[in-house]
């Protein structure tokens, strides 16, 4: 069964364009003398004017690390986030927490934690992923570097973005 | 034999077993698998996990007189069990029912699960067992996805030292036991148990004694959770990220089967892989732990030629010629070959070919003893005598000459050695560094530095046994094969490479392509490898000559299997 | 030929090339892109200099520092020579293009010829060899594609673009550029036969193959120069970039370039020919080419011819973002089976106008 496509039938003034062009030169003539008195709105002239009092909160900029109210970092190394991260932006190696330290007994820490920002695509698969709610999105986007290994945000680097944040679950606590 | 095997009806299917065979093996040959956590073929079955328990039926029990109606197939009705049972530990009788999928199985399972989680910490993010943790998956698989229990789990010690190699995690076992089994009947070191009771059952190392017998890290292996966990491996690499590869150990003349895992180049752990063999399903501590000079820094990654200020980097080409070069200007007679029974069939091949090439009689390899254990590691501390043997076609037993040709270096009638995968001044090797300096010339094809690459005027960089592919004839005859785990460091080339271009330079080519066609080749001149391919050898090797030596193992497995101990 | 006629004419070349051409050429590409952004309800470019004017000369500087890569396997010379061959013709067509009347006694065109708009034909078929070779030497199929369409697009529209100024010569009875805008000047525009001797019924009647004429022309003008909605041999939706795909920094610059000014050109030769160059309507200023005139009568004649191009630039940009690309099969029917014909007819139809009214 063919699908038969109707063409329209055109009449003789169509087929000779020129009406038709003419249209649309009046259609386009309309939006340059709309734009040109400022009758359209157009683009935010992005670095003077921002949107960042305009952010949803789900927004989704560069992903940070946090620690918790006790200034502990909530990760532990699962690289559960390097292993869902489609662009494979993220790198962990993990160490083991020394017995002398306070959070012995949480075990493990990453020795290193890098995200490479050229290759995220701040899909938030890390987020959701993360079982100890260590890492999120946060509203930054505005990433930049002079060069590759500056695009590498380092440890040091995602946890002063991510900061501190409360209110979350408390795995850790006094029973464990 | 006929007499011997009794119909089974598995999830309404009927099929045959031989009789005795356990009810989880009969379940496993039918394609179900019935999830377990204590049971282990290898290991007695104490039932104890309870976590295979499965609805079971028989023909009821006629009254007397009355006969039951067969079927057209001629099968008697099955009537159900209220209870299940464990079909870790019970066996099969003619005309038995198992249903491993009903509604009271799988209550059973869920039940089960939920128990065992109780006062399991869940700390998987951190747990090394995730990812190839059987909690994980039974749990995902059979258990219910939540728990009624509201009370504070149970606090048990973590992190416990009890050995050098292995490390204890209370909170996480679920008191399978197969650990206190392995080390009780396998081990022979029964260090491990259980103290405590119910809910405050705890694994425990005896007081005073400690896990350190050369088979505790099988422990690891065993565990179904991450109660036990390697200190080696420990926080390495979450398992998911591994890449498995099939190959044997090198470290003694047992050829232990392995499964080598490595992310991006780098080995992170060895495994045991089955082989009833060679190995049965266990591996020496030793072995399984000699891998880390693969990522070492005294790796050589460069040909290098020694001048007047040392040793310095050249090319390959250079490196090569320069070598051939040197041997071609010396007497047949003034040189000598050492080669390493540490090396592939293929190397040794090469070796043998390059020995003609060049007209040397003075050949033949190292030699390295220890003790035998009484369990898997063997006397012949190098990999493939056998093969060094039959590839070189020694007259004599391997490393016999070596005495002779130290004579000869000292009297000066050797003036030029050649090294190959060995370093002379180890102490099998016997070489002093003094000695070695009376040669007017020293070559040297090894992967790491030494000091006999010190000594040595050309050194090429070779291949570790993670590096190449290739064959090994381990200590009962037994041909099995090597594969590449992780790429070549460098300009680093594998051996038979080297072998085959410093021949091409000696004008003795032989354009073999790959491992395999030399293989090839050399299963056209060495008879007892007629009709082989590499390819071909399988992955549980095969049997080439007959050498009349046992596994003590696996001597005593098959006596456990004989009275019905283990199923094996 | 004394030296002083020669150091005006390098002065003429000079000042109308780098002074006026070139500048045109660098402010339609920024033009381009604030109206076509105008016309998308964009913005544009408006960061360098004042409302982005100095964009150009950022443009400039990019193209001059970006690496000229000439690819491996290219025919090195061919692939040089290519882009001097698209820019050379459409600069040296404006050599005979009457740019203002008078100036201090001199004439306001670089050479006089008595042959202007064949000589204007002569050297614009001649940028299709940039193209070709383009297309040919970069050893590539896109361009080697875009090579062969555009040799066929542009030699098949130079014949209606050729057929249809013939009825303009016809009308005016001249090939001398700088009489026929004097003639236009005095007489009335083809365009717009208001005053002077074409305000008659013979002048409003031709005034119907005139339009034609200009329409036939305009339309084969923009093939010509491969501008949209005829840009066939550098659609991006099939050829990536078509014959200039493999060029890069200055190269590609100079096809860029060329571009511009053939269009430059091309209006330039529409106002002459049809809106009486750089003659103001009705009469107003007129000049006959006899007597000298003041400077500042001249200065106005240069602005007047000047300001029509940029309006007919304009209205090139207009087209360009509101038309739809042809498909090959139509812009050749277009070509072959409706301009020819009609511009065939147009000339009859001008001959029997001529001919029958007095």
């Amino acid at each position: 069964m063919a699908l038969v496509v109707r063409r329209p039938q055109l009449k003789w003034w169509e087929k000779i364009y020129l009406p038709v062009i003419a249209k649309g030169l009046v259609i386009t003539m309309r939006h340059f003398i709309r734009t040109l008195t400022g009758r359209t709105k157009v683009t935010m002239q992005y670095p003077e004017e921002k949107w960042n009092d305009q952010l949803p909160e789900h927004y989704r900029g560069a992903p940070a690390l946090v620690t918790d109210e006790q200034d502990r970092e909530r990760c532990v190394a699962c690289q559960l986030c390097e292993f869902i991260c489609p662009p494979r932006a993220i790198t962990i190696i993990p160490e083991e927490i020394p017995s002398e330290d306070k959070w012995a007994k949480v075990e493990k820490r990453p020795l290193a934690f890098n995200i490479d920002m050229i290759r995220c695509i701040y899909c938030g698969l890390c987020e959701e992923v993360c079982p100890e709610q260590a890492i999120f999105l946060r509203k930054d986007y505005a990433i930049t570097g002079e060069s590759r290994a500056e695009m590498v945000h380092d440890k040091a680097r995602l946890y002063e973005v991510g900061g501190r944040r409360v209110g979350l679950v408390n795995k850790w606590n006094d029973l464990k | 034999m006929a007499d011997d095997l009794v119909n089974v009806q598995i999830d309404g299917t009927w099929h045959q077993f031989p009789k005795g065979t356990r009810m989880i093996e009969a379940c496993r040959q039918a394609g179900v698998e019935v999830p377990h956590y204590c049971y282990h073929p290898k290991l007695s079955s104490p039932g104890n996990c309870r976590m295979c328990l499965v609805e079971m039926g028989m023909p009821p029990r006629p009254k007397p007189g009355e006969e039951l109606a067969r079927d057209e197939d001629g099968r008697l009705p099955i009537q159900w069990m209220p209870r299940p049972v464990i079909a870790c530990a019970n066996t099969v009788s003619e005309n038995l029912g198992i249903r491993t999928e009903s509604a009271l199985t799988k209550s059973c399972r869920e039940g089960v699960m939920e128990l065992l989680l109780i006062n399991h910490p869940l700390d998987c993010p951190i747990c090394d067992q995730a990812g190839e943790c059987r909690l994980q998956e039974f749990s995902v698989e059979h258990g219910t996805g939540g728990s009624r229990f509201r009370e504070d789990k149970v606090k048990k010690p973590k992190n416990v030292d009890i050995g050098p190699r292995v490390r204890l995690d209370d909170e996480r076992c679920i008191m399978c036991s197969r650990c206190i089994r392995f080390t009780a009947e396998v081990a022979d070191d029964p260090v491990l148990g259980f103290t405590e009771r119910g809910s405050h059952t705890t694994l425990a190392v005896h007081p005073g004694r400690r896990l350190e017998n050369n088979y505790s890290l099988n422990t690891v292996d065993i565990c179904p959770v991450g109660a036990l966990t390697s200190t080696d491996f420990r926080f390495q690499m979450r398992v998911w990220f591994l890449k498995e590869t099939e190959s044997i150990c090198t470290g003694c003349g047992r050829g232990c089967n392995t499964e080598v895992s490595s992310r991006e180049g780098s080995i992170l752990r060895q495994t045991p892989r089955e082989n009833n063999e060679v190995n049965s399903t266990w591996m020496c501590d030793q072995g399984r732990l000699d891998f880390h000079y693969v990522n070492s820094e005294a790796r050589l990654t460069q040909p290098l030629l020694k001048g007047s200020e040392g040793h310095r980097a050249v090319s390959w080409e250079i490196a090569v010629k320069t070598l051939a070069d040197k041997l071609a200007g010396f007497e047949s007679s003034k040189i000598a070959i050492i080669a390493s029974a540490r090396l592939t069939n293929e190397d040794l091949y090469l070796v043998r070919r390059l020995a003609q090439q060049l007209g040397v009689k003075e050949l033949d390899v190292i030699a390295r003893f220890g003790e035998d254990d009484g369990y898997l590691v063997a006397a012949d501390r190098n990999p493939n005598s056998r093969g060094a043997v039959l590839v070189l076609g020694l007259d004599s037993d391997p490393g016999s000459r070596i005495s002779g040709i130290r004579r000869d270096i000292e009297s000066g009638k050797i003036a030029a050695l050649l090294a190959i995968g060995e370093d002379l001044t180890s102490p099998e090797g016997g070489f002093s560094p003094a000695l070695l300096s009376q040669l007017e010339f020293l070559g040297q094809i090894h992967h790491t530095a030494n000091a006999t690459a010190d000594a040595a005027v050309v050194v090429l960089p070779g291949a570790t046994s993670f590096e190449k592919s290739g064959s090994m004839v381990n200590v009962t005859g037994r041909l099995q094969r090597l594969a590449p785990v992780v790429p070549l460091p460098g300009e680093a080339r594998e051996d038979w490479l080297i072998l085959r271009d410093l021949l091409q330079a000696l004008d003795g080519g032989n354009g073999a392509g790959s491992s395999d066609e030399v293989f090839t080749l050399l299963a056209h001149e060495v008879s007892a490898f007629e009709g082989r391919t590499l390819a071909s050898i399988s992955p549980l090797g095969e049997v080439l000559i007959e050498t009349g030596e046992t596994v003590p193992l696996l001597e005593r497995e098959k006596g456990r299997i004989a009275k019905g101990e283990i199923v094996g | 030929m004394d030296f002083i006629a020669l150091a005006i004419s390098a002065v003429k070349i000079v000042g109308l090339v780098f002074l006026v051409i070139m500048p045109m050429v660098a402010y339609a590409v920024w033009a381009e892109r604030r109206v076509s952004a105008l016309i998308q309800d964009r913005v544009g470019p408006n960061r360098v200099g004042f409302q982005g004017l100095l964009q150009p000369v950022a443009d400039g500087l990019k193209f001059i520092l970006k690496e000229d890569f000439t690819p491996k396997n290219v025919r090195t010379g061919y692939y040089w020579l290519a882009p001097a061959l698209t820019m050379v013709p459409a600069l040296l067509t404006c050599a005979v293009l009457p740019f203002g009347s008078q100036l201090f006694g001199e004439p306001m065109v670089i050479a006089n010829l008595n042959a202007g708009p064949l000589f204007i034909f002569a050297i614009a078929s001649l940028s299709v060899y940039g193209i070709v070779l383009a297309g040919w030497a970069s050893n590539s199929k896109y361009p080697f594609l875009g090579g062969v369409r555009s040799t066929s697009q542009m030699i098949s529209y130079e014949i209606s673009l050729g057929l249809s100024i013939i009825p303009v010569l016809m009308i005016l009875g001249d090939l001398n550029l700088g009489r026929m805008v004097q003639d236009q000047s005095v007489n009335g525009w083809l365009m717009l036969p208001l005053w002077g001797d074409r305000f008659s019924l013979k002048g409003l009647l031709l005034l119907v193959p005139v339009v034609i004429s200009f329409v036939v022309f305009t339309v084969s003008m923009f093939a010509e120069t491969n501008r949209l909605p005829f840009d066939l041999p550098e659609c991006e939706t099939e050829l990536v970039a078509g014959y200039h795909t493999e060029y890069s920094s200055m190269k590609f610059a100079l096809f860029f370039l060329g571009e511009y000014a053939a269009m430059i050109i091309g209006s330039g030769l529409a106002v002459t020919l049809f809106f009486g160059g750089w003659s103001l309507p009705f009469g107003w200023l007129s000049w006959d080419g006899k007597a000298d005139i003041p400077w500042w009568q001249g200065l106005i004649h240069m602005a007047t011819f000047f300001g029509k191009v940029v309006v007919f630039i304009l209205f090139f940009i207009w087209v360009r973002w509101s038309l739809p690309r042809f498909r090959f099969d139509q812009l050749m029917r277009l070509g072959w089976v409706f301009f020819f014909e009609i511009a065939v007819i147009n000339i009859i139809l001008t001959a029997g106008i001529m001919m029958l009214v007095k």
